[in-house]
């Protein structure tokens, strides 16, 4: 009989353990539908807003259409695969008339949802997949790279430029070969050094993976993880350091040369008002730049010199004017072959699918 | 590689092994007194919220790391009255721990991430870090990493030369025995566990105080595990803990800098090898504690075993 209420008390005690270790479950989406004609929007991040970073970034877009009389509703920390499509079918059930879901690992569980719901419009940012009631979005960082790659090629002495990257997958890709195609039209002798860490967010190992190219003499580290710990290190070993997502200056005010940073304020305004005037169609694959203000870079910090300032600010005009240059041949890749041959714009599909490095990368690109 | 390139990787490899040593050491502690702890894992992201808020709120690297350790050993208290009042299972209660604690510091630290915190900094020991090569690895680091030096000792000590230490290894080899000898096994047990709590507790605080400077979810990243392993490595001994300690980290290192040095390697395969490493040296000491025969190779002969109550 003891042996019995022994084994019973350890059992509940061990379930106790694994009840409370589960997450605070994202119950805000089923609370209350609203009337007709009131607009209510739903934001899925997959990371929690806190003060800086790619969620952060998506939710102050949230915000600016809040302005807009939208009613406005977002779940923090969303796991990318079950747990995301229940949050999205909450959203869809309680009568959100828009969902945004704001991560690559969204889009499968976006277009199940989005079949049962056909009256609800959704907005997946950074896939491939569209429907009738579903559109895909992306913003052309690329170009916010390739100006935060003249400023490191313009500000660094050893000519050695260090890049913390995430996932060999095409948006990094793309985002290293931009960052080195803009260093090296300032600076031909510019080398870019790529660390790849397999994480979007480990800020020991990120840091570790920053000191490791500060220890092969860069002296400009950009990144593309959310956390700030290659920032932290290039200011521990007075460096500089670039940014990305969302303006990191806070973390490393004296190293922190710019940032590429997100501003989805415009995109998701004009969203909110195609829906309004009834004038939103699914299908589409929405991939905006600097001229419509969805990319942009933080304001420079304090080091960096007039004279860069002038030079990137001028190539800055000219994307804001809708001159896109940045994949426009001659391109060369690693191994010294023409990828696109001189005045040959790279098309979007080369972009989207992008899995080599340009002349100037040290690193695999596994 | 460069001469600086080496002292720089050797360094880096110190700071990487730290967190994992004091991990190491408060398994075997546990371990060494009969009780199996696989919260490792969960206990480190408890620990490392803990020390970083403390840090947070006082402003106080010490009291964090105190509180880092305390939050450790509470954790660890759990597990020790699931095990030996309840008569739990060892493996379920210690799984359980880590599913907790991981669990538990998502949830509490969720509304802090990306935010800082001073900690421990980097300083250079007075003549020490002046000597060349061995300064610049050993002796220009945080205070964390300088504790870390004298905490194998300390274990050392403890278990081999104090009576405690004794009634601890005999309650983690043959509690009966112990208990015949006048011990209190079960309270032997509690220390044990709690006291690896606490030192397991370091290494969490170790991550959020020294390493990153800022706390975020998933700082344990899988080094409990990795600590688990590594006290079978090291056959339950605190030197050759600090050699496992070293050796993981130093391939962790080594890897990030072998593709800063532009190497055509694939990273997957990079970012596999401390893994790798560590499932080697399972592997490596499994056959030679099989093969050798020794008693000092072997796990305490209790280890994972409940005791029962009598009567």
């Amino acid at each position: 009989m003891k042996h019995w209420m022994r084994t019973l008390g350890a059992l509940a005690l061990t379930l106790g353990f694994v009840l409370a270790g589960c997450q605070k479950g994202p119950d805000k989406a089923a609370e209350n539908a609203t009337t007709a004609g009131e607009l209510k929007v739903g934001f899925v991040y997959t990371s929690p807003v806190g003060e800086a970073g790619y969620s952060w970034a998506q939710d102050q877009g949230r915000k600016a259409i809040e302005k807009l009389g939208v009613k406005t509703e977002f779940v923090e920390s969303v796991k990318e695969g079950a747990d995301a499509e229940r949050v999205i079918e909450n959203m869809a059930r309680s009568g959100d008339q828009i969902i945004f879901a704001t991560s690559f690992g969204f889009m499968d569980p976006t277009m199940k949802v989005a079949k049962d719901y056909p009256n609800v419009k959704f907005m997946h940012c950074s896939g491939f997949k569209s429907a009738e009631n579903v559109d895909n979005y992306f913003g052309r960082i690329y170009q916010a790279r390739y100006l935060t790659g003249m400023v490191a090629g313009l500000m660094t002495k050893t000519n050695i430029l260090g890049y913390v990257a995430a996932f060999p997958i095409p948006e990094v890709i793309r985002g290293i070969n931009a960052f080195t195609l803009g260093a090296r039209s300032v600076n031909p002798k510019a080398q870019v050094r790529v660390v790849w860490t397999k994480t979007w967010f480990d800020p020991a190992l990120e840091k570790d993976a920053a000191i490791s190219l500060l220890d092969v003499n860069a002296d400009v580290i950009a990144q593309h993880q959310d956390s700030a710990g290659p920032q932290e290190a290039a200011a521990q070993r007075g460096k500089y350091c670039i940014g990305y997502n969302s303006d990191m200056s806070k973390f490393a005010p004296k190293a922190h040369l710019t940032a590429a940073v997100w501003n989805w304020a415009p995109l998701y305004e004009s969203i909110v008002k195609e829906v309004r005037e009834g004038a939103w169609k699914g299908g589409r694959s929405i991939w905006w730049g600097m001229d419509k203000g969805v990319v942009d870079i933080a304001p420079y910090g304090p080091m960096v010199p007039k004279d860069v300032q002038d030079k990137v600010n001028a190539q800055k005009a000219l994307f804001k004017k809708g001159e896109d240059k940045v994949f426009v041949g001659p391109i060369k890749d690693q191994a010294g072959q023409i990828k696109f041959a001189a005045g040959v714009k790279a098309e979007d599909k080369d972009l989207l699918g992008m899995t080599w490095f340009v002349d100037g990368v040290v690193g695999s690109v596994q | 590689m460069s001469p600086e390139l080496i002292v720089a990787l050797l360094a880096a490899a110190v700071q990487a092994a730290a967190p994992i040593l004091f991990a190491t050491l408060g398994e075997i502690l546990s371990e060494k007194a009969g009780v199996l702890n696989l919260g490792v894992e969960g206990v480190m992201a408890i620990a490392a919220f803990a020390a970083f808020i403390t840090c947070h709120v006082t402003g106080s690297a010490t009291l964090g790391l105190l509180a880092g350790g305390l939050a450790g050993a509470l954790l660890c208290g759990l597990h020790s009255l699931v095990c030996q009042v309840f008569l739990g299972n060892q493996v379920v209660s210690g799984l359980a721990l880590t599913i907790f604690g991981v669990g538990l510091s998502n949830y509490l630290g969720t509304p802090y991430v990306g935010i800082g915190t001073e900690g421990f900094r980097q300083f250079a020991v007075p003549l020490l870090g002046q000597i060349p090569v061995l300064g610049a690895v050993f002796f220009r680091q945080d205070a964390m990493v300088y504790l870390g030096y004298f905490a194998p000792v300390a274990v050392w000590f403890l278990l081999s030369r104090t009576s405690l230490g004794l009634g601890l290894r005999a309650t983690g080899e043959m509690p009966a025995a112990a208990a015949a000898a006048g011990l209190n096994p079960q309270r032997l047990r509690a220390f044990g566990v709690m006291a690896g709590g606490f030192l397991c507790g370091l290494g969490g605080a170790y991550l959020s105080l020294a390493h990153t400077h800022l706390w975020t979810t998933g700082l344990s990243g899988g080094r409990g595990w990795v600590a688990v392993a590594l006290v079978i490595f090291a056959f339950w001994r605190p030197g050759r803990a600090v050699l496992g300690a070293l050796l993981f980290g130093g391939v962790m290192a080594f890897q990030l800098r072998l593709q800063a040095a532009g190497t055509n390697v694939p990273s997957s395969l990079l970012l596999m090898l401390p893994y790798a490493l560590t499932v080697l040296a399972l592997v490596f000491s499994a056959t030679r504690a099989r093969s050798s025969a020794r008693k000092a190779a072997a796990a305490p002969a209790a280890l994972g075993v409940n005791i029962e109550p009598e009567g």
